[in-house]
């Protein structure tokens, strides 16, 4: 299943805000649809790497939202950076987005 | 080493023992939870169980552990959730949602310049205490806050 995300990288004095929104089900598997459970189906890894850099590693639960949205800050990353975030879910379905780091 | 850990904590009662064997570094579990996604923690039905799993049993209260979250959420599905941790040396930041089915609703490691700083929204099955929980230099801290929920986020 194809899945899009949306990264923006920001530098604002030394923090760059990084925000991630990844369109995902995240479903519970406690869900029932006409009595039949809606399987799990939900991000379980989500990594930040700037500048090559591994600087955030999430795991996550069914407890995240739908679509969700992350904001992380990173010091020492300068415009022009590559901002990549991936993800897998518990289906092994992966994606990644990428933003260059912009002035904000 | 993951395995080895998970049957030793299944076969350990004590507490204190766990306590021990932190400190004499017979097993480390900041390593170990970073390795992959932790069944054991993910899946306790508990906060002691999923605090137990990523090694925070005995975790501080600390008011340089800080939550933001609305004292009421009018939708459980979707309920915006941030913590900052102003302690240094901090490894990660884990988040649980005491009433939630699983508590354990995500855990970030931050390196390489990152600032223990996250948000996300998250689902509430109920009004519950949302708690941080921060690991920092082989120490843990934790506060929490009330979120009133006024329709669950777990319902069809």
């Amino acid at each position: 299943m194809a899945s899009s995300m949306r990264v923006r990288a920001l530098l604002k004095g030394d923090v760059t805000a990084i925000t991630a929104i990844v369109s995902h089900p995240m479903e519970t598997g406690m869900r029932k649809d006409g009595g039949k459970v809606i399987p799990a189906h939900f991000i379980q890894v989500l990594t930040v790497d700037v500048d090559g850099k591994r600087v955030v590693t999430s795991h996550l639960n069914t407890a995240v939202s739908s679509n969700p949205v992350f904001n992380f800050k990173v010091k020492g990353a300068k415009v022009g950076d590559k901002a990549v975030v991936s993800w897998v879910d518990n289906l092994g379905e992966k994606g990644s987005g990428e933003a260059v780091v912009a002035a904000g | 080493m993951n395995v080895m850990r998970r049957s030793v904590l299944r076969s350990m009662g004590a507490g204190s023992a766990l306590a021990a064997m932190l400190v004499t570094g017979l097993i480390r579990p900041i390593q170990a939870f970073a390795a992959d996604w932790s069944k054991a923690a993910f899946e306790a039905k508990t906060v002691p169980d999923g605090m137990k799993a990523i090694g925070a049993s005995g975790a501080a209260e600390s008011k340089d552990v800080v939550i933001t979250a609305p004292a009421i959420a009018e939708n459980g599905a979707v309920v915006p959730i941030s913590v900052v941790s102003n302690i240094p040396n901090t490894n990660s930041i884990s988040i649980f949602v005491d009433k939630n089915p699983m508590p354990l609703a995500g855990s970030f490691e931050f390196a390489n310049g990152a600032l223990p700083d996250v948000a996300v929204r998250l689902k509430f099955s109920d009004t519950s205490v949302v708690r941080a929980v921060v690991m920092a230099g082989g120490k843990a801290y934790t506060s929490h806050k009330e979120v009133k929920v006024t329709a669950g986020g777990c319902g069809g």
